[in-house]
């Protein structure tokens, strides 16, 4: 029997919308489980109610605000609240969609590289634009830390612009490794129950009880990292906000 | 050497650079428990610093796993 942990990342088009020259626009599983996070984020938010004093629900949305809106004011100041509804909605849209991805037999999003270093290079422009824009060239103090003796000041430089330009790749590879090795090592620990059963029978079926346990308790583990990564993203946008609106270290 | 061979027994060595990234993270959240016992009631402000630092040690580890991902994956 062989275990194919990579499948569960396939993108399989459901409909075809139409072409573009020879490429096909297909409606995919990928865009599907897209519009389901956007929809169960929409109904928590919007469905809450606004009531004086809240109920289950409309205090889960409440915390989720608060959750986003304390992290931005410890990290990037109360002028980073202007960024508010972006950092939100890349948190929720990260959280919702990996949480549905631990369900077996649902797709994750956030496991395709495509999709995460869109949203690291939507923040990387965001901080660029942003940065020059409201600070002029002094922007790019952010590249020249003071208090550095001048000799060792080039290798710093060169250090911080490297630095700076590898930080979309690092933001996304981050998100997107952790979901993928996550998922696999969930579908081999899984694999481990049905191989044994298969080639040692009922004693194979007894002893498969270990990988079970495993799989139950990496499961829990999933869950941990799915949030975690989700507020590891929104943290690090905020910093990099930080940089963007107080400039120089 | 077989090139299949080579891509495995390389993805194999590329994953050897997480351990350090194991090193790095298991330091930053023992050094903040400690911190934590010391002092409790400065342990909540700094959770967004902890966050920080494991993230961006990780992402060194994360790094090592990309390669090793590329070799085993990514036809050359």
């Amino acid at each position: 029997m062989k275990i194919d942990p990579i499948h569960q990342f396939n993108i399989e088009p459901l409909f075809t919308i139409g072409h573009i020259g020879n490429q096909t626009i297909a409606f995919t599983n990928s865009s599907l489980y897209m519009f389901i996070a956007v929809a169960l984020t929409a109904v928590l938010m919007l469905g809450s109610g606004r009531q004086l004093v809240p109920g289950r629900f409309q205090s889960m949305a409440e915390i989720t605000y608060e959750f986003v809106a304390s992290t931005i004011r410890s990290t990037a100041g109360s002028e980073g609240m202007k960024f508010f509804p972006l950092i939100f909605s890349l948190f929720m849209f990260i959280c919702v969609s990996n949480l549905v991805g631990i369900i077996p037999y649902t797709f994750t999003i956030s496991s395709h590289i495509i999709v995460t270093v869109a949203l690291a290079l939507l923040v990387f422009f965001t901080v660029l634009i942003y940065g020059i824009y409201k600070n002029g060239l002094k922007f790019f103090k952010i590249f020249v830390p003071s208090g550095v003796p001048i000799y060792v000041l080039p290798l710093v430089m060169f250090i911080e612009i490297l630095s700076f330009f590898l930080r979309p790749v690092s933001h996304s590879v981050r998100l997107f490794a952790n979901m993928l090795a996550g998922h696999i090592a969930l579908k081999v620990f899984a694999g481990f129950v049905a191989m044994l059963g298969v080639s040692l029978g009922a004693l194979g079926w007894f002893g498969g009880m270990l990988p079970l346990a495993l799989t139950v308790a990496l499961t829990a583990l999933e869950l941990l990292v799915a949030f975690l990564q989700a507020y590891v993203f929104a943290i690090l946008t905020c910093i990099y906000l930080n940089d963007a609106i107080h400039p120089g270290h | 050497m077989e090139p299949a061979a080579a891509k495995l027994i390389g993805a194999g060595i590329a994953c050897i650079g997480m351990g350090g990234a194991g090193v790095g993270v298991g330091i930053i959240f023992g050094n903040y428990l400690a911190a934590a016992v010391r002092n409790p009631s400065a342990a909540q402000g700094q959770f967004g610093n902890l966050i920080f630092g494991f993230a961006v040690t990780e992402a060194l580890g994360i790094f090592s796993l990309l390669i090793a991902l590329l070799l085993l994956f990514v036809p050359l």
